[in-house]
């Protein structure tokens, strides 16, 4: 039975048992490779992707919850040339050591600025509160979302006049 | 000339009955004092109250989560409107900086602030007039020596007439039986302070036993099971829903340490009172477990053998060995069109619930789960729909949201499935009606971390 998703604007038909979860389809059926499979137990947070501007964990999200329902990942934020500002600001921070946290903290990070582009440092912890990261970059981390949320301030990319996801 | 007579007998009457009435509600004021520093206060007596502060909770209620711990002004919604808490630090303008001990005595034993006014019994002075004069010399000397912090709590939201005080006077006439705990001669000296901890500062009854339409507590159904701030406070009698009963031994450990490998995990306010009652002794925490498990009572034969069958299906198989978990394999839905719930167990559940971490970092097996097996889902669906959220700077309990994937008819399905698989109770009735009105804050729930308040930074005294 094939299930309809909606990924990063462009619409899939996917082939797979409905229980299946969304991180495995994204990566290997889509070759969508930025979320990452960390624990597969929704606790490390590297699967983050935006579900209609809700961060959610991919690997405990059976896709037939999903149908005909806006998803964004990683790669939905920007590209190469033209990065997205959260993308923006942890290149221009270094927030990134070994780099496998990264696309699920900047899932979260995007969800969190789309509803609120001024988040008080409380507010940012507790929307990365389940996005874990080993190599210890968390104060970079944290910089870069100040600067995306200035970055998106400044432009005006609020959830009135630009949402992703 | 007779109906004057009348009349003025019966307002003669009538202002009797008031005057009487007044002189009934009327409480003196107990003179301001300047306290302030601390060094008058023995050290060993400020520690015994900061123990016996820890049993009372009191910051919980005191304290806005986030903000300086004590200084009051948490909304506490009740049946009959929202009552902000008071602050209790001593700040002698907001705070109780100059109350003197008797007037601190006053308040818990009768529930009279130092100005006379009777205080609501969302303050539970119904349990706190057991707690002996010694111990609350101890708790005044704790509270006294706190930072002080000036806060004015917001004016409570009450419908009148309830926001007139006086009227308090015939509450307390009808449900304040006053006075210490009788002790019981029959029972050990450990059962009795347990009895003194539970009924008196530990309050256990506030959120475990029913109550009225008056707002007191239902005294026939005792520990019967009752709600707190969103959430179901299981019955700790004879009727608790827990799959394997309590007993000493459980209680004590899960008292301790906020999980039982056979319960699960403390949470919802719970949490904040296993957090709290790290700061006892042994032998404190004991003796509650002592006389909790008296109050539920020896199981009966029947409910022992369904126990110990379920030990030997769960449990019987050593954690660590379940082959069922596995988070790398593809879960597969069986047929999701003829039970979604089943399919969304399978693909969002089963990978820690069935996992073979234990608790309290594992998912806990729905068959040992009380919330599963509870007369009411409320706790279930606000686990579900908010999760578990993690402490801050060290290892706790954690549960993702699912709020933002699941909808109110697909966790209706799920906790229909789940009942169905892991209880032999009958099913829950208007589920997605209870999903909708708990996602909306139509029934309002507070989150809190797993472990407790003081260890989280949006907690409860986190800095103080």
């Amino acid at each position: 039975m094939a299930i309809s998703l909606k990924v990063n604007g462009a619409t899939h038909q996917i082939d797979a048992d409905p229980a299946t979860p969304l991180l495995y389809v994204l990566r290997n059926d889509l070759s969508l490779n930025g979320a990452k499979f960390g624990c597969g137990l929704g606790q490390c947070g590297s699967c983050m992707v935006m579900v209609e501007g809700e961060a959610v964990l991919s690997c405990v999200t059976p896709i037939m919850l999903l149908e005909g329902r806006e998803i964004t990942t990683v790669e939905g934020l920007g590209t190469i040339e033209e990065p997205g500002p959260v993308q923006e600001a942890f290149i221009e921070m270094q927030a990134a050591q070994c780099g496998y946290c990264i696309p699920g903290m900047m899932m979260s990070a995007q969800a969190l600025l789309q509803k609120n582009p001024a988040p008080s440092e409380e507010d940012i912890r507790n929307a990365l509160s389940t996005n874990l990261c080993r190599c210890g970059t968390h104060m970079r981390i944290l910089a870069a979302i100040r600067r995306a949320g200035e970055v998106m301030q400044s432009a005006g990319m609020t959830s009135t006049n630009r949402r992703t996801g | 000339m007779r109906a004057v007579r009348i009349l003025a007998a019966v307002a003669v009457v009538a202002g009797l009955v008031l005057v009487g009435l007044a002189a009934f509600a009327w409480r003196s004021e107990i003179p301001a004092e300047e306290i302030s520093e601390s060094a008058r206060f023995d050290p060993a007596l400020m520690e015994k109250g900061a123990q016996l502060a820890a049993v009372g909770n009191c910051i919980a209620c005191h304290t806005v989560p986030g903000s300086k711990a004590f200084a009051g002004g948490l909304a506490v919604p009740t049946p009959f409107g929202t009552i902000y808490s008071t602050n209790i630090t001593p700040d002698p303008e907001t705070g109780i900086g100059r109350w003197s001990e008797a007037a601190f005595q006053r308040a818990m034993r009768e529930g009279v602030d130092r100005e006379g006014n009777h205080l609501y019994p969302a303050f539970p002075y119904d349990h706190f007039t057991r707690v002996t004069e010694g111990d609350n010399r101890a708790l005044y000397a704790y509270l006294m020596t706190r930072e002080p912090v000036s806060a004015v709590a917001p004016p409570n939201e009450l419908q009148f007439p309830l926001n007139f005080r006086p009227l308090l006077a015939g509450w307390k006439f009808l449900y304040l039986d006053e006075g210490p705990l009788v002790a019981n001669a029959q029972q050990s000296e450990e059962w009795n302070r347990g009895a003194y901890l539970a009924e008196g500062l530990g309050h256990c009854g506030a959120c475990h036993t029913p109550r009225n339409d008056l707002g007191a507590e239902d005294k026939d159904r005792h520990f019967a099971g009752g709600e707190a701030e969103g959430w179901q406070a299981y019955a700790i009698d004879e009727s608790s829903p827990a799959p394997i009963p309590w007993d000493r031994e459980s209680l004590a450990f899960y008292l301790r340490n906020g999980w039982h490998e056979l319960h699960g995990v403390s949470r919802g306010p719970m949490a904040e009172v296993t957090g709290n009652l790290g700061l006892l002794p042994d032998s404190d925490i004991d003796a509650i477990a002592t006389y909790t498990s008296s109050v539920m009572g020896e199981p009966t034969p029947e409910r022992r053998r369904q126990a110990d069958e379920l030990l030997e299906e769960v449990v019987g198989r050593s954690p660590g060995l379940v082959a069922a978990a596995d988070s790398q394999s593809n879960p597969s839905s069986g047929d999701a069109a003829a039970d979604p719930g089943a399919a969304i167990y399978a693909a969002a559940c089963a990978s820690c619930h069935e996992g073979s971490r234990p608790q309290p970092f594992g998912g806990l097996n729905f068959a040992l789960s009380t919330a599963v097996n509870a007369p009411n889902p409320q706790n279930i669906v606000n686990v579900t729909l908010f999760g578990l959220p993690p402490a801050d700077g060290e290892a706790s309990s954690v549960m993702p949201a699912f709020a933002a994937v699941l909808g109110d008819e697909e966790i209706a399905q799920l906790l229909a499935y789940m009942r169905e698989r892991f209880s032999d109770e009958p099913a829950w009735a208007d589920l997605a009606d209870q999903v909708r009105g708990t996602r909306t804050g139509e029934y309002e729930v507070s989150i809190r971390p797993a472990d407790g308040i003081e260890r989280a930074p949006i907690n409860v005294g986190a800095e103080d």
